[in-house]
């Protein structure tokens, strides 16, 4: 059975060469096109910010842009909605902590 | 950067809805310009890997992609030809009306804070709708993702959450999402629906009337055994397990009042949870133009034609019903805009194939939305520190107190006394929760604007925030 078979190999995808970003300091590789959400859950990462309130984590629940539980900060810009945002090569995405602006307080 | 053009007809979405009315409008001769937050058209439905992935065989993720192709390739001369000008990641917030023309106002993808606006004598408002999800204990882990959420990713980026999977919810959509994970490498460790799709049956003239709607069924079916995926049907999700990240998940069956029978939970370990509960029209952008609504959807007549002179709407804003009949709803209002735009009306003969499609698949999706309701008594097992409210963080607790320690009678009230609802994305995704618990009537939340705005993009002259404060 073809079973551990990938979404990459279903559609016989061909993607263009792999860039990299970064995720809270680490390397990760990225493929053209991906956004922020889809890099990371390639990563194995499927939470990258925190709550106001609890500090509980989260990551991706709609996946089109409704629900804004998928917020990061990339390149230091916080409230980006990772399922949106395409990610670019040598992105610094980091977890958002809160509101991503506590520094700010 | 401003689009100064002036246009017959602006579309708002190009999902199958925006591109079929877009097509016919060309076809009939009008300058249309379809505007869509995507980067490529296709809208939910047609979603597509991105061009960077180079997807040879992206047909393996979809259904009917044939009449894809065909919708593409016209929509690709019509605009080679000049007569429609497709501008992708725009998000529209606002669709303002003035005299006898709109300004359609747009926030530039992805970063959105860039504005640029359209202006035209007519509007099709076709951006489809969103899933709804009920809250349960554990919804807000990651690795819980909503059952669209999880195929648009796939679809889309080319991604798995994880690697074991349970699919759970209500609803038709349910079985694409199944069917699409799985396919993709993806464990289906159990297939959970809360209906008991057998009461279809009570349906039969209607669906011997849809056959190619049941052979789709059939087809996912036959897909869903063929893997040795389990199915349970009259089973809900009691709760998501884990610490950090999804670890298992709690299932049950349902009685036939739709109370959970005791002694039937079983844990099930899976690292991704796919739910949905069925779908919400987005009616944003109508409820700014002052357009009725019926019930949650926005009103239309027989031409697709809403209240509001020169606003047409059509798609799953007007009621969920799938990409065939947006398809036809598309059409409908494409032909109806070309001929009113010329001051006659439609020739009945050219509206019937599309009106039959629509009349057959409403009376469809009517029935399905009968069957596949979420079960009665759902709002039960939502424990008090559940959170309910996902941005704003407020539990099913928080939501009782004000119910009866309070006396709010109405979600304007719950909202005012416990936040829910007030956050990022403006309630749409824990409406039906909070109405749910608070046992108070889901209304329509009323939005000023279908995109949270920049205040510098407000603020510049001729934006519509002045005008847009008298609305309450
Ligand atoms: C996440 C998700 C996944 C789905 N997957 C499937 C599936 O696999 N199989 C299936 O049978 N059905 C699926 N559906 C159901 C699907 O909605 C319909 O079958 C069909 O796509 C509806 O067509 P439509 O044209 O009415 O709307 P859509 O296809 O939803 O198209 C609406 C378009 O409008 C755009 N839009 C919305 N608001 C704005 C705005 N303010 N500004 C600019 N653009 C905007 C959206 O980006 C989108 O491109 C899915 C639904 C959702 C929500
Ligand atoms: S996952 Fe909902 S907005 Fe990104």
């Amino acid at each position: 059975m073809s079973d551990r078979r990938t979404p990459l190999d279903l559609v016989r995808a061909e993607p263009g060469p792999a860039y990299t970003a970064t995720f809270d300091g680490r390397e990760i590789q990225v493929l053209p096109g991906q956004t922020v959400a889809a890099a990371l859950w390639s990563a194995g990462v499927t939470s990258w910010r925190t709550t106001r309130r609890t500090g509980e984590p989260r990551g991706v629940f709609c996946g089109i842009g409704v629900c804004f539980d998928c917020l990061v900060t990339v390149n230091g810009r916080p409230n980006q909605r990772a399922c949106l945002v395409p990610a670019e090569p040598g992105d610094a995405i980091t977890t958002q902590e809160g509101t991503g602006h506590d520094e700010l307080r | 950067m401003n689009s100064a053009e002036h246009q017959d007809l602006a579309v708002i979405g190009a999902g199958p809805a925006g591109v079929a009315a877009a097509l016919a409008a060309a076809d009939a001769g009008a300058r249309v310009t379809i505007l869509d937050s995507a980067p490529q058209a296709g809208g939910q439905f047609y979603r597509r890997p991105a061009a960077g992935l180079g997807a040879r065989r992206p047909q393996a993720l979809h259904h009917a992609w044939g009449t894809w192709q065909s919708l593409n390739a016209r929509l690709r001369a019509h605009v080679e030809a000049g007569r429609v000008r497709h501008v992708t990641d725009r998000h529209v917030w606002f669709v303002e009306r003035l005299e006898t023309r709109f300004t359609v106002h747009a926030l530039i993808g992805p970063e959105q804070t860039e504005p640029d606006t359209v202006t035209a004598d007519a509007v099709v408002l076709a951006t489809g709708g969103y899933e709804k999800v009920l809250p349960f204990p554990g919804w807000t882990l990651p690795g819980v993702v909503t059952a669209g959420g999880a195929q648009a990713m796939l679809k889309g980026g080319l991604v798995l959450p994880g690697r074991t999977a349970v699919v759970a919810g209500t609803g038709p959509l349910l079985m694409p999402v199944a069917a699409g994970l799985a396919a993709a490498g993806a464990t289906i460790a159990a297939y959970i629906e809360s209906a008991d799709p057998k009461s279809l049956a009570r349906h039969a003239s209607t669906l011997v009337r849809n056959p190619a709607k049941l052979a789709e069924g059939a087809q996912y079916g036959a897909a869903l055994a063929r893997r040795r995926i389990p199915v349970r049907t009259r089973h809900t999700v009691v709760r998501a397990h884990g610490t950090g990240r999804l670890e298992a998940v709690t299932v049950a069956a349902l009685d036939a009042d739709g109370r959970i029978r005791p002694g039937t939970a079983r844990r099930i370990p899976c690292d991704t949870l796919a739910v949905g509960h069925g779908m919400l029209p987005h009616t944003d952008l109508a409820q700014a133009l002052d357009c009725t609504l019926d019930g949650v959807n926005v009103a239309v007549d027989d031409e697709q034609r809403t209240d509001v002179p020169g606003v047409w709407a059509a798609g799953e804003a007007t009621g969920i019903g799938g990409a065939v009949l947006s398809r036809a709803e598309g059409e409908i209002a494409g032909l109806s805009v070309a001929a009113r735009l010329l001051g006659a009306a439609p020739d009945p003969r050219v509206l019937s194939a599309a009106e039959s499609v629509r009349t057959r698949l409403r009376a469809f999706f009517a029935a399905i939305d009968t069957v596949y309701a979420p079960p009665a008594h759902w709002a039960e097992s939502v424990t008090d520190d559940t959170v309910v409210c996902r941005c704003e963080e407020v539990t099913a607790g928080e939501i009782r107190e004000a119910v009866d320690g309070l006396g709010a009678g109405d979600l304007r009230t719950v909202k005012l006394l416990t936040r829910a609802g007030m956050g990022w994305c403006q309630g749409r995704v824990c409406a039906p929760g909070v109405a749910g618990v608070a046992g108070c009537p889901a209304d329509t939340a009323r939005r000023p604007f279908a995109r949270p705005v920049p205040l510098d993009v407000l603020a510049q002259p001729g934006n519509p925030s002045r005008n847009e404060a008298s609305h309450d």
